[in-house]
């Protein structure tokens, strides 16, 4: 049994856990905003916050997060207002929209940790997050963005 | 591929009779006004299925098409709702099922979201749509003042009569509306001019960006289903290997592992096409479980006709192949006598690998085969195929599967393929209960449809004053056509029109185009912008090497070659048959005109021609695909150890009609970047017919961190009048040799195989 808050909710896990945190917010708690891409921790689909902190969610097992808090992009900001995200949104930077989640928590993460990056310090927190539809361009812009108002 | 039909309008508006559309109405959207109207008017010709207006002025459009981040759901929309008068706030969007007998408005597409299509097959009917919902409620509202219908007018969602003041909302609309019937075909309704235009040409943002920006967007693998099961396959490492036999022992020891079940592999005799090939499939509760009971299967496979594709040798043949001639699909003058007699001979040889999409979503599908008709629920761009090819492998009619279309997680061409979702299928009806396949990114990596290997070997000559007289290109590679048909060794016209036989150069003189045969050992599949990514490849770096040769400046010896003619005639050069991506070639012709203006533009905007420092180059390339021109400008900085530091690329497109301009940027911006793994990573290899590539450390994609992170777009207004032409994929084609004869400006060395690494560049 694993003891662990998802969101600012209490949960017990009673299954494998070596299950990645990744499976068991999808198939488990249906919190689907967190995505699958590689599987290997190698394109940050599946980023989220343990305490705060980004990680992969892919390859760290639910054990990991015992008596931890996980925040997910559902759990970020009650309306979907994280600085972040309105960013995200003022730059129009989705195409298809798929590493979007993943993008914005690792960004939140960043920030959060230092909250005025430098142009490489902000390029290399977020090397880690595949976009295949290349929004890179407006994911810096929304980072710098959203770097003045945390 | 399938041969696309012309519809008349008129055949789409009565396929869209009463029936099918009271159903819709009354299913989906009860308050629908022309649900009502319906009822009433059965004989009337009704575009219900594209709009309706709920009672409170709700404007519920239509999207036909798959979403997969091109903006499609924003743009087709915008063109209705601008017609319409709506406000583009009280506006949603209903995703259409797949069915082409109810969302092909423009009867040309069969539902099929690729080959840059939407938008200029959908401009003008999704006009009339939205004009002819406009006409029904300005009647409705004159009938309601009992005016006479020529004084009232729409503005801004809402009805207005002109001599009186009054106005009503198209929400107050409904009830009056539902009894009149509309206009008929011979009595359409005025469409706007161009100047009251409200959307159409102005930036709006992507109706998903919330949704995308807090985790409520929904893609393939965020739909479930009560009883769901969740299944992952083991497949052949070898393209239509076998199971020889296997040992489940291990994987149904794993907690949350039900079943494990052999997928028969498909009959020898039939053709790959988009079929499921078999396997091993896993199936149990949770993904965790089925991926770790996968990987404890013990299989042993009979790798089947196709160990011999194997890098080291397929390569190598393919070159020798396109040196070797093949069979001659456009020819003018005489090359072999322009040859000799030229004062210089050129000759280079171009080589592009294999590629993957590597969509960031892989390949998921949910189907339920328990019931009738079947569900299928997919991140899919061809809904009808899937429909198709799910209700062959159940052994049904394709009348009797539904398909609903979740947001895509990327496509490029992947999703056209639906493969992945004949595998839910058949486990679906095996285990009998809905199935979600779930593809892992290996499995993605090395079981996709891969964009085609290529070799292409040019010789040109040039004269005494640097002229090019001759002209003579042969191309290699294996056919996509070889799904259909796996003894076609030779490309189809389909294929070569991507940028090959419409080489853009129409001021050479002596020209000849040839295709070399190539053996097909795996399944070939299209990728965003398909051939005219090594054509423009092999023909803008040719061109800079010729300028180079002859001593001329490239910008100005391009646009010599191209040259400004209205038109480039293909027939003049032998051409019986042009294949202009599905297109009369009287609607969308080659223009060279518009080909030079964007190089122009993109060369002034870049600063071509400017000294640069040591270690720096600027390079230029342009193509047409899609029916659009697209020039590409890219500024590098060369380090010694061969990495790469790209400051500026800028990029002009000429897309005549464009609906959504930031739409535009953001697909030129994203193409930039597509481009650039193209160039510089992306390299599928196969060792005894496996690929050996599995996951993003060796295959690795563009990141953040040698990303162009300053690409500018111009939109070209020049030629805004004429139709739409294509966005999603006419910006890819141009970057990769822009960026290697920018490589070769700052380094004078030349690269002639992608990918061009960081190692090769140091070498």
């Amino acid at each position: 049994m694993v003891a662990l808050t998802v969101n600012g909710i209490s949960q017990e896990f009673d299954g494998d856990p070596n299950m990645p945190i990744l499976w068991y917010l999808r198939d488990e708690l249906a919190l689907v905003g967190t995505k699958f891409g590689c599987g290997v921790a190698l394109c940050g689909a599946c980023t989220v916050h343990v305490d705060g902190r980004a990680v992969r969610a892919c390859v760290t097992p639910v054990s990991a997060a015992e008596n931890k808090q996980i925040t997910t992009i559902e759990g970020l900001d009650p309306d979907g207002n994280h600085p972040v995200q309105r960013a995200w949104r003022a730059h129009n930077v989705p195409q298809c929209g798929y590493c979007q989640s993943g993008q914005i928590m690792q960004a939140a993460s960043l920030l959060a940790a230092n909250p005025d990056p430098t142009d490489e310090e902000l390029i290399s927190g977020m090397q880690g997050n595949i976009c295949r539809c290349g929004t890179y361009q407006r994911i810096f812009a929304a980072v710098r963005t959203a770097a003045s108002e945390v | 591929m399938a041969q696309i039909t012309q519809i008349s309008r008129r055949r789409f508006l009565q396929s869209t009779g009463l029936s099918a559309a009271f159903v819709l109405g009354a299913q989906v959207r009860p308050n629908s006004i022309f649900s009502v109207a319906h009822a009433q008017t059965a004989t009337a010709v009704q575009p219900n299925l594209f709009v309706s207006i709920d009672v409170d002025g709700t404007v519920t459009i239509t999207c036909s098409r798959s979403e997969m981040g091109q903006g499609v759901r924003t743009g087709i929309p915008m063109i209705l709702a601008d017609e319409l008068e709506a406000d583009w706030s009280r506006v949603q969007i209903w995703q259409a099922p797949g069915d082409e007998t109810k969302y092909d408005p423009a009867g040309r597409d069969g539902q099929n979201t690729d080959g840059s299509r939407s938008t200029r097959h959908h401009f003008e009917v999704m006009r009339e749509l939205g004009a002819s919902a406009r006409n029904l409620l300005e009647r409705a509202a004159a009938e309601e003042w009992d005016v006479d219908a020529g004084e009232v007018y729409t503005k801004h969602h809402r009805v207005y009569h002109t001599n009186s003041g009054r106005s009503l909302d198209f929400g107050e609309l409904v009830d009056a509306a539902s009894s009149i019937s509309l206009p008929s075909d011979e009595d359409a309704p005025r469409l706007k001019d161009p100047s009251e235009w409200k959307y159409i040409g102005k930036d709006l943002p992507v109706v998903d960006n919330y949704d995308m920006s807090t985790g409520r967007a929904a893609y393939g693998a965020d739909v479930s289903l009560p009883g769901m099961k969740i299944a992952v396959v083991a497949r052949s490492p070898v393209y239509r290997g076998r199971v020889r036999s296997f040992d489940a022992s291990q994987a149904l020891e794993v907690q949350g592992v039900d079943q494990v079940i052999e997928i028969p592999a498909l009959d020898d005799e039939m053709p790959a096409e988009f079929r499921a090939l078999g396997g091993v499939a896993v199936i149990g509760t949770n993904t965790w479980s089925v991926l770790e009971g996968r990987s404890r299967l013990q299989i042993e496979w009979d790798d089947g006709p196709f160990t011999a594709h194997d890098s080291s040798t397929y390569d190598g043949a393919l070159r020798d192949s396109a040196r070797g001639g093949g069979s001659v699909i456009r020819a003018r003058g005489n090359v072999e006598e322009a040859l000799a007699d030229a004062d210089q001979i050129v000759e280079a040889e171009y080589f592009v690998p294999y590629f993957i999409h590597t969509p960031m979503e892989p390949p998921v599908a949910l189907v339920d085969a328990t019931v009738r008709p079947v569900q299928v629920w997919a991140p899919t761009q061809a809904p009808n195929e899937t429909r198709q090819y799910v209700a062959e492998a159940l052994g049904l009619e394709k009348t009797d599967v539904e398909c609903q279309i979740t947001l895509l997680g990327g496509g490029f061409g992947r999703k056209s393929k639906p493969d992945f979702v004949c595998e839910a299928a058949i486990l679906s009806e095996a285990v009998g209960a809905p199935v979600r396949m779930q593809w892992t990114r290996e499995d993605e990596i090395r079981h996709g449809y891969y964009h085609a290997a290529s070799a292409q070997h040019i010789r040109a000559g040039l004269d005494a004053s640097g002229n090019v007289s001759a002209w003579h290109h042969c191309a290699a590679w294996p056919s996509i056509m070889a799904l259909w048909n796996p003894a076609q060794k030779t490309a189809s016209a389909l294929e070569a029109g991507l940028g090959l036989i419409d080489l853009p150069y129409d001021n050479v003189p002596n020209l000849q185009i040839e295709t070399g045969e190539a053996d097909v050992m795996i399944r070939v599949g299209w990728y965003r912008s398909v051939n005219n990514v090594q054509h423009a490849f092999a023909i803008n770096c040719f061109a800079n090497e010729l300028a180079v040769a002859a001593g001329r400046d490239p910008l100005e010896f391009m646009l010599e070659l191209i040259g400004d003619a209205d038109e480039m005639d293909l027939t003049q050069d032998g051409v019986e048959e042009v294949w202009n991506y599905g297109d009369a070639i009287e609607e969308w012709p080659i223009m060279p005109k518009r080909l030079s203006n964007v190089l122009r533009i993109v060369a002034q905007k870049s600063g071509y021609g400017k000294p640069m420092p040591n270690g720096h180059g600027l390079g230029l390339a342009c193509h047409r695909s899609f029916h659009s021109y697209v020039a590409t400008a890219v500024h590098v900085v060369v380090r010694d150890d061969g990495s790469l530091h790209i400051p500026q690329v800028d990029v002009a497109i000429d897309c005549g009609r464009y609906v959504n301009p930031e739409g535009v940027r953001k697909q030129m911006e994203g193409a930039v970047i597509f481009g650039h793994t193209i160039a510089r990573h992306g390299k599928i290899t196969t060792q005894r017919g496996a690929v050996e590539q599995n996951n993003f450390h060796d295959y690795p994609v563009t990141r953040i961190s040698d990303a162009p992170l300053d690409v500018r777009v111009e939109l070209v207004d020049d030629y805004v009048h004429l139709r739409s032409c294509g966005v999603g994929e006419p910006g890819v084609p141009p970057y990769a040799p822009a960026l290697l004869n920018a490589i070769f400006a700052a380094t004078g060395k030349r690269h002639r195989t992608l990918p061009v690494t960081d190692d090769v560049i140091s070498s």
